[in-house]
């Protein structure tokens, strides 16, 4: 559909929010918790926090939560009895203040989870779930989104988006059918944007430090070179903070919780950087040593994703730079990956 | 209402404590019948990560109980242990778990008596502290152990 | 900083050591490792007091052991990481070659674990005081208000393990967590996960820990998680008269004894 512009008041905002709240929706958005911003259930708009960069974790846990069950199971006298868990019993989710690169973020979720056999368990959650994203007007040393195909404001993945225009106006873009359905739950507090009404000059300025075609081809023909890869990955210890933060990683675990009459089965994140994500049962490890693993993670994003899907695994929002324990800024590698 | 009886789990080592608790029930002393004893070569064996598998599992109390210092069938065990439950005890009450709920004794072969009196103390002690309702909700495992425990 | 460079091109060049693991700088104000392996990388180092991070978490990495002998610039945390390894029969005495910077800049190497030991006799090697203060109020909260405290904090824990593998003394190839015969830790990070993993680090860390403090530095949810390995240390050190790091030849206080031990909640 045709995007519709119009403008809304920063004024109306907890309006706004109360009334997907009153429409027994589930409002997500950013807190502050401690000394970080998260994105957890909100009740009012007063607990909102909009003036953070980023979260910390991204946005992906809304339809790929960090623990999810998804079997229960009985274990009786007969054998086992599986009680699947429904994917559909999950509440309609507004996520409310994100930035780009996280609605972007779920493109490359649902390329991955929407493939054969489809997921039910992300496809549901996210079917259900609107999102209103805030475009960007500051940026980070960490942000790259201009150098793969997204930007500050940039729209992929967004049912909705809010560009702040001025500090009392808020340029509202409504982008999907899912956008216009939320869109009139708060019809009345639109006004028309008059024309020419141009959301790039408030935006932050992101320059572009590399070409990322150059990038899937200069990874994809350095495989081989192992001195390459062991440069970049020596200070990388092999944690999971990048793949667990990244809105685009959607690798995960199967774990089994019972006692000797009934269990759950759970889905978990897990990490490509751990040293036991591809221990076979026979003791073979086919990515032994770190830098293996680092040049799977960097593969993975830019030449498989971009080879099987139709863009890079990455939407270059840097989160997995900020939480880094090692500094391994990603930017940096891949923009040395570029230059080779 | 039911009065609450805990579930409490007592780790005991096989020369002393449990030889000793033998001797209470053939010496037809009666006391509370809560308590599921697990018998353990000797309390050095006694890893606080099975203390950790008893909570999560559903108990409301735990009993850990040995040979007496310089009698442990295996010369030494009962010291380690006994410098790893200081440790464990300071660890769990600076994370806010009430170390009220591990009782940990040293009863030989002949306290048949003293047995008694240390599981019916504790049981009045968890009696009084109440089910364990932290550990109980703190998972999805945790939701497991309390329906499946209501089978048998 | 210029002489360590030289010392460390020089060491290079002549193949005294096959990689140098130091400090540079790194993005957004931050200082991160460096592993120099040749005189170019070498112009790289850096040594001001940017320079925190405990670097011995990378003395047992096999692909950096691989590189060949190994020199480290190493402040107070790493010298005593070093001194814990040496007692775990991580690292031989002389293996490594070990430089530490000193407050007026000059740099001193150490040619084996004793003269470590002694450097280490005379420095300061305690908690900071904003980290006693912590411990302190945690202490003087009830059983229930630090429950609630560490329940609101693990909630947080996403399971990532960074603290597990920014502790130098987290060197085992597979850890408890990992261990599925039986699973003694859930995996999962709810709250249950959560608090087993870091109650069975804390104890695993007793009497090993030197707070150095990377584990909560790490952690990408800033929890403070160094707290829980530190308030262990003083009762160790009182009941049993150990402190981790401080000598090559110690033994671990768990797995050690003294008949007259005392404890007041044994019946």
């Amino acid at each position: 559909m045709d995007k519709e512009i119009k403008i809304l008041k920063y004024g109306d905002l907890p309006k706004l929010i109360g009334r997907f709240n009153s429409r027994g929706f589930k409002v997500l958005a950013p807190v502050r918790s401690g000394t970080i911003v998260e994105i957890n259930p909100v009740g009012s708009f007063e607990e909102i926090v909009l003036d953070a960069l980023l979260t910390r974790q991204s946005a992906k846990k809304v339809a790929f939560p960090k623990v999810e069950k998804v079997l229960e199971f009985d274990i009786l006298k007969k054998g086992v009895v599986q009680h699947p868990v429904d994917p559909e019993a999950c509440p309609e989710t507004l996520l409310f203040g994100v930035r780009p690169c996280d609605a972007c973020g779920f493109k490359s979720l649902d390329s991955i989870f929407g493939d054969t056999p489809a997921d039910q368990f992300y496809l549901k959650k996210k079917e259900k779930t609107t999102i209103i994203s805030f475009a960007c007007t500051t940026a980070d040393e960490y942000c790259f989104c201009t150098s793969v195909g997204g930007g500050p404001g940039n729209t992929d993945g967004s049912d909705l988006q809010f560009t702040p225009i001025s500090p009392e106006e808020l340029l509202v873009e409504i982008l999907t059918d899912k956008g216009k359905e939320a869109a009139a739950l708060f019809g009345d507090l639109l006004t028309d944007a008059s024309t020419g009404t141009d959301k790039s000059q408030h935006l932050a300025d992101v320059k572009v430090v590399f070409d990322v075609k150059n990038v899937v081809d200069k990874a994809t023909s350095s495989f081989n070179d192992t001195e390459f890869w062991l440069d970049q990955s020596l200070r990388c210890i092999g944690c999971g903070a990048c793949a667990f933060v990244c809105p685009t990683c959607a690798c995960f675990d199967l774990q089994d919780e019972q006692n000797t009459k009934k269990g759950v089965r759970l889905r978990l994140w897990d990490s490509c950087g751990f040293s036991l994500f591809t221990l076979h049962t026979s003791g073979h490890n086919p990515r032994e040593v770190q830098s293996q693993r680092w040049r799977q993670r960097i593969m993975h994003k830019f030449s498989y994703m971009p080879e099987q899907f139709n863009g890079v695994g990455c939407v270059g929002c840097g989160r997995c730079s900020r939480a880094c324990p090692a500094d391994m800024n990603i930017k940096e590698h891949l923009t040395s990956i570029a230059a080779q | 209402m039911q009065e609450f009886e805990p579930k409490i789990v007592a780790f005991v080592c096989n020369w002393c404590t449990y030889a000793g608790a033998d001797l209470t029930g053939t010496s037809r002393i009666k006391y509370a019948a809560n308590v599921k004893i697990i018998r353990f070569p000797c309390t050095g064996r006694i890893d606080f990560m099975i203390l950790m598998k008893a909570f999560e599992n559903g108990a409301d109390g735990i009993i850990v109980s040995g040979c007496h210092p310089n009698d442990c069938h295996y010369s030494s065990g009962n010291f380690h242990a006994r410098r790893r439950w200081i440790v464990f005890r300071n660890l769990l009450n600076f994370a806010g778990i009430e170390t009220e709920r591990i009782q940990f004794s040293w009863v030989s072969a002949a306290e048949g008596l003293k047995w008694a009196d240390v599981v019916n103390n504790t049981v009045k002690k968890i009696k009084e502290l109440g089910p364990n309702e932290n550990y109980k909700k703190a998972s999805v495992s945790a939701e497991v152990n309390e329906e499946g425990a209501s089978h048998e | 900083m210029n002489e360590l460079i030289k010392i460390v091109t020089q060491l290079l060049s002549d193949k005294t050591i096959g990689v140098f693991i130091g400090y540079e700088k790194g993005s957004a104000g931050r200082t991160r490792a460096l592993f120099a392996r040749n005189a170019d990388q070498a112009q790289k180092l850096i040594c001001d007091d940017t320079c925190t991070q405990n670097l011995a978490g990378y003395l047992l990495k096999p692909e950096i052991k691989k590189l060949g002998r190994i020199g480290i610039l190493a402040n107070i945390p790493a010298l005593r990481s070093i001194m814990q390894l040496a007692s775990e029969h991580q690292i031989k005495d002389q293996s490594l070659l070990v430089l530490t910077a000193n407050s007026d800049g000059s740099l001193t190497e150490f040619c084996d674990f004793h003269s470590i030991e002694k450097y280490l006799e005379t420095s300061d090697v305690n908690i900071t005081s904003g980290e006693k203060e912590m411990i302190a109020r945690l202490e003087s909260m009830t059983t229930t208000e630090r429950r609630e405290f560490w329940s609101r904090e693990f909630e947080k824990c996403i399971k990532c393990y960074a603290c597990r593998a920014a502790c130098p003394m987290c060197y085992c190839h597979r850890c408890t967590t990992d261990v599925n015969q039986p699973q003694w830790i859930p995996v999962a990070s709810h709250e249950m996960g959560n608090l087993e993993y870091h109650l069975m680090r804390a104890m695993h860390l007793a009497g090993r820990c030197i707070n150095c403090g990377e584990c909560a530095k790490a952690c990408p949810m800033d929890i403070p998680l160094n707290l829980l390995t530190y308030q262990l240390i003083e009762p160790i050190r009182e009941n049993f008269g150990k402190t981790a790091g401080m000598k090559a030849d110690a033994v671990y206080a768990l797995s050690t004894f003294n008949p007259d031990d005392t404890e007041n909640f044994i019946l």
